[in-house]
């Protein structure tokens, strides 16, 4: 016998020899890519489609790749496309949803982490109960709330305005994002805060100084929580706005919607994926901040 | 003299639950008062509630001759040390020195040099730009330790601050604790569940149970004349082995009654002996000797379990079905089932009543 045959028969040792292409595996990667496909597969379409003329979509071959490729339904979704007298495409719908977003984002998550913090941290008398209230509110239908919230806004001279839908949008986030920062602030040792309070720092120091700095992944969780639920929201925008405030995604359904003429599908296309731009860039950047931030804040309870 | 801390009728409920029952404790200035307990016993509540972190049900807090107990911890001049060190985890180590003194807006000149000075004595000075993730456990905890010494405070609160070392640090760091008490002179209150921790550090222990002070006195007068059946059993390792017997006293003669054998109980260190039907003796395995022939005033034994822990050893007995465990020489070799006889050093031993647990 060679050495090689000797050595094969020898005792184990090292690490265990694994097959690439055991049966698991095969099973395991082929769900996994079966699915990707599942999920991969519309959005290819729409990518696809928007970048062929009219005539080539009308062959009918949705899944065929483009024979010539054309950005000019992106241009035309951006600046051209018309929703009633405006021909100015998605642009003015997209500075709209950015003037909604900032504000709605920045606010709610600063009024919800210092909620968190305060329920966290400063027990007060009635402080579970105000928590449980809050969180309730998460299970109301919204539907139930649209109109009592119209008369509110009108009552305070917000109605239609930006800022109106801005405090609609940080109520709404409340529930959620106070559930997030509480089970985030809770999770940090209660000894660290303590030590604070010995140091001398009040509630508003051992905030910026103690807290802020350890919480960034679930700020970040917010963060996107916010962006994606803000941008993508509909309703709202279309309740407690003017037609000139209008966010991205009413003026996408105003122009796909549009009845008038031919159904441009490659321009639809376009501004569809164009109005999803922003929480998909948001998916992609923060990804794994996203996970970690939901691992550490929002299973802990 | 006045006292640094005097704690008055302290009373804490948790909701329905009364965690520390009209607690009255006064701890002198410059004295190393331990807290020891089992979970549960209240004492790191009683801590938190010198530091300010608790609010009393009742009762009042005096620290330094004034009334604190609706002070705020800032204000009451006190440090505090915790089990889980608690440092700032973005902050270096200067900044969490330096963290209180920042928030008393204290002149920077005079932050860097109380920070110095602490780091100085703690031996930390090249860790001071370091963050706490960089440092070893040991050193956390002396950061923690020189972010009460920088406050210049008359009052040092410990909880549990060795619990998450190891050993050997546990140890090291014990000696330093002692060191810097000797060396500061303030008034130390120190929790700990560890009774080495407890013996070699304090001045004087209070060992606690369910809210209540069971025994506050030395470290000698805790272990040698516990107050009560529960003292006796928590400290010592090995623990105190328990006799039960009759308590015979007959023309001025105590005699403490095991089955047919008997006990002379002269010299015992206690209060007058009346006749008890049900008694219980406590002996420290150090005070009890083994001899292989009869004696005047032994008690005959068995070997059950011979237990070497390097140092000397350790007899498990049975004497008349009730175990006994006597520390002997390491070189003392038993086999088990070997039948020898003890003798009870009285003067060091601890008679208590059965009923209520109480010592004689």
């Amino acid at each position: 016998m060679t050495d090689a045959t000797l050595n094969a028969q020898s005792e184990p040792r090292g690490p265990r020899p694994r097959r690439r292409f055991s049966r698991t595996n095969i099973m395991l990667y082929g769900t996994l890519i079966v699915i990707a496909m599942y999920y991969a597969l519309p959005l290819y379409v729409m990518i696809v489609t928007s970048l062929k003329g009219m005539p080539e979509i009308r062959i009918g071959n949705v899944f065929a790749p483009p024979v010539e490729i054309t950005f000019q339904p992106w241009v035309k979704a951006w600046s051209e496309a018309c929703t009633g007298i405006n021909c100015d495409g998605l642009s003015r719908g997209f500075s709209n949803s950015v003037k909604i977003l900032i504000p709605s984002v920045i606010l709610s998550i600063a009024v919800a982490s210092v909620n968190g913090y305060a329920l966290a941290n400063w027990r007060f008398k009635g402080s579970e109960v105000f928590f449980t209230i809050l969180i309730i509110g998460a299970f109301i239908p919204f539907q139930v709330m649209l109109y009592p919230l119209v008369i509110i806004l009108r009552e305070m001279g917000l109605y239609g305005s930006v800022w109106g839908l801005v405090l609609v949008h940080t109520i709404f986030g409340m529930p959620i994002l106070t559930l997030l920062f509480r089970n985030y602030f809770t999770s940090i040792p209660e000894e660290l805060f303590k030590a604070a309070r010995v140091d001398g720092a009040g509630f508003w120091r051992i905030y910026f100084q103690i807290m802020l700095p350890m919480s960034l992944p679930i700020f970040v969780v917010g963060m996107i929580i916010q962006v994606t639920g803000i941008w993508n929201d509909f309703l709202f925008g279309v309740i407690y706005t003017k037609p000139e405030h209008y966010p991205m995604t009413v003026q996408l359904n105003n122009i796909v919607n549009s009845v008038q003429g031919i159904k441009e599908y490659n321009v639809n296309m376009a501004a569809t994926l164009l109005t999803g731009l922003v929480p998909l860039t948001i998916y992609f950047v923060s990804g794994k901040l996203f996970v970690r931030g939901i691992a550490a804040g929002a299973v802990k309870g | 003299m006045e006292p640094s801390i005097s704690i008055k009728e302290l009373k804490l409920n948790f909701g329905a639950v009364e965690v520390l029952k009209d607690l009255n404790l006064n701890i002198g200035q410059g004295e190393f008062l331990v807290l020891l307990g089992p979970s549960g016993c209240g004492k790191s509540t009683l801590l938190n509630c010198i530091a300010g972190l608790l609010d009393v049900t009742d009762g009042q807090i005096h620290i330094g001759g004034k009334n604190v107990t609706w002070e705020e911890p800032k204000d009451r001049g006190i440090g505090m040390v915790f089990q889980s060190y608690a440092l700032y985890p973005q902050m270096t180590v200067r900044g969490n020195l330096s963290f209180g003194l920042r928030n008393q807006r204290m002149p920077k000149a005079e932050v860097n040099e109380r920070v110095d000075r602490a780091a100085g004595i703690l031996q930390i000075e090249s860790l001071l730009d370091r963050k706490p993730g960089a440092l070893s456990g040991g050193q956390r905890q002396r950061v923690a330790i020189g972010r009460a010494l920088v406050r210049d405070v008359d009052v040092f609160l410990f909880d549990e601050p060795l619990s998450n070392l190891d050993a050997k640090l546990r140890s090291e760091l014990r000696v330093e604790i002692k060191r810097l008490h000797q060396r500061l002179d303030n008034t130390m209150v120190y929790v700990t569940h560890d009774q080495i921790e407890a013996l070699t550090l304090a001045d004087r222990i209070a060992v606690m149970k369910g809210g209540v002070i069971q025994q506050l006195a030395d470290p000698q007068t805790i272990y040698n004349k516990p107050s009560n059946l529960f003292v006796a059993g928590f400290i010592g390792s090995p623990t105190m082995s328990f006799l039960d017997g009759r308590l015979e006293v007959e023309n001025g003669v105590a005699q403490f009654k095991i089955g047919n054998h008997s006990i002379n109980l002269d010299g015992y260190d206690g209060g007058p002996l009346q006749s008890l039907d049900k008694a219980i003796l406590g002996l420290r395995p150090e005070h009890v000797t083994t001899f292989g022939s009869p004696q005047p005033g032994t008690l005959p034994a068995t070997v059950d379990i011979d237990e070497p822990m390097g140092s000397d050893s350790l007899l498990w007995l049975s004497v008349e079905g009730q175990q006994v465990s006597v520390r002997v020489a390491a070189e003392h070799k038993s086999t088990p089932g070997e039948h020898t006889h003890l003798n009870c050093d009285i003067t060091k031993a601890s008679l208590f009543d059965a009923a209520t647990g109480e010592r004689l």
